[in-house]
């Protein structure tokens, strides 16, 4: 199995031997965090933008780390911080990064598809951070790692992922990944934060977590926005952490071995409680450094791409 | 490619490594202190048996590890797609220790440069010394080998393969030639 | 100046003719139709094409006044000769508004100036489009638009919507309505299903566009008044109609050529030019209005024809303007798709594009007959060509039909006795 993408746009696109393949890379890429030197002169003179024009700390701030690790330099550029806020066009914003010699663009957008519109209109190798409600391969990649990791493999797991996944791309994300890589995933929430025909993707829909949980070996929890209870999506928060959140009480109804995910940042006491996330059996922090060790290996491995198959 | 010479067999390759581990132990006066480096994917089945040698003669283990140099290497830009990079697992503290690479042939010295670099990377060891099963000249960096199995003079065209049990299923060097 | 049209094959469904005939214009009006007609200053060769009445298009944007960087009313008007159009009704979100009578006039007064073909403005139902006060309907009327609509908006208000079919009935003319309850549609960027859950976009569910259907039905029985639902795209929707037309109300429906044969899978390219109003629905959608072609349910083909400059299609998906444009494309979508599929005969269609519209908004053409005015269209019906850029001659290329090798294609358009389209090319 060899790598010949260009850019990273989801998983949707992506092969079970491509996604084994980024995880097989981000193992080394892990070791890292154990040295006292940080730092591989592996994409030395490369140049990545962090294109965001959503806030995000953790993502930003873990493809800075994993770029720098690998002896990129790493330009930011945000919203509010550049002409992006003047009304500049993505393909000018565009344009200007590729005249600026990048090699990667790493692009956060509140529009999905953006990030496809972003790899058809540069020569840059382009990653998708986050586009709309589509995709943010990165996450779930970071998801599967911890999930192997923890896990030995994922082939036959039970997954459970919990929350709004109308509007969530880690949910996208994670159930292309997880189905390809032989999970069987079931979300749940309430119906109106379930997309129709979630089906097709290959998903089980569900919306009563006590009755799931029992049989999961693992359980994502998604991050749940204060914004969807005021576009009436949901009575109140209240009722939202009643019936979808996960406390002690749920979490003893699940295996002894079960593994507790969240792609951060945690509404603490809404969608999870800190006596759940700080339990041995979540492995919320662990993801953070999985995520700079999936994001180099990926920076690796679209150096060597030449072009969309 | 034809093969031109059968240059070492598995007696040949036993002989060698156990005179290098003699020498080893000969230049660093035993074992202490002492940590073997295999670079991948060949070095380290030789680091290993390196190891077991230098126990059986000096009676006291000797620390052994892998280097994976892919990260290191200075022809990224020139190589696609990417090389599989794997785990360099190296189970003690590198700083002060006297360290020997061991790889299965050395020609220009880029890998070995690479491995010095990510060796520097993971501390500072008192001396880095090299291993090698062949020698086949070319050098395009100031390095030279401590320890060599065997010296064979080679031409460009020429490729030296070396071929080991655990990897390869048999022990044997030949000099290939592209035709 | 005469001109003898020679040796082609006429079809008028009007007329219920179908034979090979000459037909002779002079003074910019059909004077004969048949096998012996004298002979005239000008001769125009025909064999091998159709010649059938010049197409009407109950629904286009010209975006004249206001808009004129994505279209004019002449170019709006050439991209309508091209497809064989020799009348277009223009929808009247322009800036200003259709809803006074000097910006009618001045509509009217371009058209005759600039048009290629002949101009029918639409008047707004509410002032300034906001769906509040009704406009100067009678003031409209009389200054000549030939129907009303508050177009791209829906009068959401209810008893606005009773207001205006009531007063409406003393002119006559009909409320073409854009049917979507802005509440339901949300932020909904296409159709709600499986393809949006796939592509994260929001999804715009088809009850938006059915309940006001379903409530425009219901105040048309209450009124008595004449809706015309525009670019009707659901199955549900069809369903509304046909039972509608069932009890006896007074409504019509027009399909577009695009809800006709595309799907909302092709969203998944993310090209902007799928992005439209309402938006591409279901194969079932599809088959459904195909069906309400067939049983009379869906009156005629329009175009929606919605020109937008790359400014506004060259952006994220969700930035990207509404619409795509439709006139130089309709016919051979339709010839295409729909007739050499054999899902409609060649009459059946030429019938949604001539006489079923004229008579709907009660405009004059539709038929070949002595005495009407002479507006005509030659198609090749061998002509086979690639959508391109260059093919479509508006001001906007906002075509999802780019791409596509179509058949069929208009080569000469008549408008009153001149041609107003000559394919170089095609001749």
């Amino acid at each position: 199995m060899s790598w010949t993408r260009k850019h990273l746009l989801g998983l949707q696109d992506l092969s079970r031997d491509e996604i084994q393949l980024i995880l097989d890379t981000a193992e080394p890429c892990k070791e890292i965090f154990t040295r006292p030197i940080k730092k591989l002169p592996t994409l030395r003179g490369r140049v990545m933008v962090n294109l965001f024009y959503e806030p995000s700390t953790r993502t930003r701030t873990s493809f800075e780390l994993a770029g720098k690790w690998m002896s990129v330099d790493v330009i930011n550029i945000s919203t509010n911080l550049s002409s992006v806020a003047k009304g500049e066009s993505l393909k000018d914003t565009a344009k200007t990064i590729e005249a600026l010699g990048a090699d990667f663009v790493v692009i956060r957008h509140y529009a999905a598809g953006s990030a496809k519109l972003l790899a058809e209109t540069v020569q840059v190798s382009v990653i998708n951070a986050g586009d709309g409600a589509h995709e943010h391969p990165t996450q779930a990649l970071l998801d599967l790692f911890t999930i192997r990791d923890k896990k030995g493999s994922i082939e036959g797991l039970h997954v459970a992922i919990v929350g709004d996944i109308l509007h969530s791309r880690v949910a996208r994300s994670n159930i292309w990944g997880l189905t390809k890589m032989g999970a069987k995933v079931t979300v749940i929430g309430p119906p109106t934060l379930i997309p129709q025909e979630i089906e097709q993707m290959g998903a089980e829909v569900s919306y009563d977590l006590d009755e799931v949980i029992p049989h999961v070996d693992v359980i994502n929890m998604l991050r749940i926005q204060k914004e969807r209870q005021v576009a009436g999506l949901f009575p109140s928060l209240r009722e939202y952490s009643v019936l979808y959140g996960l406390n002690r009480r749920r979490l003893d109804q699940a295996r002894d071995d079960v593994l507790v995910i969240h792609p951060g940042p945690t509404n603490l006491g809404v969608e999870i409680t800190s006596e759940v996330a700080e339990d041995p059996r979540a492995s919320i922090d662990e993801q953070v450094t999985n995520g700079v060790a999936v994001r180099m290996a990926v920076l690796y491995l679209l150096s060597g791409g030449k072009d969309i198959p | 490619m034809a093969i031109k010479a059968h240059i070492m067999d598995e007696e040949g390759i036993r002989r060698c490594l156990r005179r290098i581990a003699h020498e080893i132990l000969e230049r660093n006066r035993g074992v202490e202190n002492l940590g073997l480096v295999g670079i991948r994917t060949r070095g380290v089945p030789l680091a290993e048996r390196l190891a077991r040698n230098i126990e059986e003669i000096e009676g006291k283990p000797v620390l052994a590890g892998t280097l994976d140099i892919t990260l290191y290497r200075d022809d990224l830009t020139m190589v696609a797609p990417q090389p599989l990079v794997r785990k360099t697992e190296i189970p003690f503290d590198v700083t002060d220790r006297r360290l020997v690479l061991v790889d299965d042939v050395l020609y220009t010295g880029r890998t070995v440069r690479a491995a010095l670099d990510a060796l520097m990377d993971l501390g500072r060891p008192q001396s880095i010394q090299l291993a090698v099963l062949v020698d086949r000249g070319h050098r395009e960096l100031p390095i030279r080998a401590d320890y060599v199995g065997k010296n064979v003079p080679t031409s460009h065209r020429e490729d030296v393969q070396v071929f080991l049990l655990e990897v390869d299923g048999e022990d044997k060097v030949l000099i290939t030639e592209q035709v | 100046m005469s001109l003898l049209i020679k040796g082609g094959r006429v079809i008028d469904p009007a007329g219920g003719i179908d034979a090979p005939a000459d037909i002779l214009i002079e003074g910019g009006q059909i004077i004969g139709v048949g096998t012996d007609l004298p002979a005239a200053k000008e001769e125009l060769p025909a064999q091998g094409l159709v010649v059938v009445p010049g197409f009407i298009d109950l629904h286009v944007h010209l975006r004249e006044p206001g808009y004129e960087y994505k279209e004019t009313i002449a170019s709006g008007t050439r991209a309508a000769a091209r497809g064989g159009f020799t009348s277009v009704v223009c929808m009247p979100n322009t800036n200003p508004p259709v809803d006074n009578k000097a910006v009618v006039e001045f509509i009217l007064a371009e058209g005759a100036r600039n048009g290629a073909v002949r101009v029918y403005p639409i008047g707004a139902i509410t002032k300034g489009r906001r769906g509040e006060e009704l406009t100067e309907m009678a003031d409209l009327a009389a200054a000549g638009v030939v129907a009303f609509s508050d177009d791209g908006n829906t009068i959401m208000n209810a008893v606005v919507m009773r207001r205006a079919l009531e007063y409406g009935k003393m002119l006559d003319l009909p409320l073409s309505v854009h049917c979507e309850d802005v509440n339901l549609a949300g932020q909904g960027l296409m159709n709600e299903g499986r393809t949006s859950t796939l592509l994260g976009l929001p999804g715009q569910t088809r009850a938006a566009e059915n309940v006001i259907i379903a409530r425009d039905v219901e105040l048309a029985r209450l009124t008595g008044g004449r809706v015309h639902f525009a670019h009707v795209s659901t199955k549900e929707g069809v369903e509304l109609v046909r039972r509608a037309k069932k009890l006896g109300l007074r409504v019509s429906a027009e399909a577009t050529p695009h809800h006709l044969t595309l799907t909302d899978e092709l969203v998944a390219t993310y090209d902007p030019n799928t992005k439209v109003s309402p938006p591409l629905r279901t194969r079932e959608d599809v088959e459904a209005l195909r069906a309400g072609l067939l049983d009379g349910t869906i009156d005629c083909v329009a175009t929606d024809h919605a020109p937008h400059s790359r400014d506004d299609k060259e952006v994220e998906y969700s930035h990207a303007a509404w619409g795509m444009v439709g006139l130089e494309t309709a016919w051979p979508v339709i010839y295409t798709h729909l007739v050499l599929t054999g899902c409609l005969s060649l009459i059946q269609a030429i019938d949604l594009f001539t006489r079923k519209p004229a008579e709907l908004f009660n405009l004059p053409g539709g038929r070949i007959a002595a005495g009407q005015p002479a507006d005509l269209v030659l198609f090749d019906p061998k002509k086979n060509q690639r959508v391109t850029e260059e093919l479509l001659v508006g001001k906007s290329k906002n075509s999802p039909f780019i791409g596509q090798e179509l058949q069929g294609w208009p080569v000469y358009t008549i408008v009153g006795g001149q041609a107003r389209w000559v394919d170089e090319i095609g001749r």
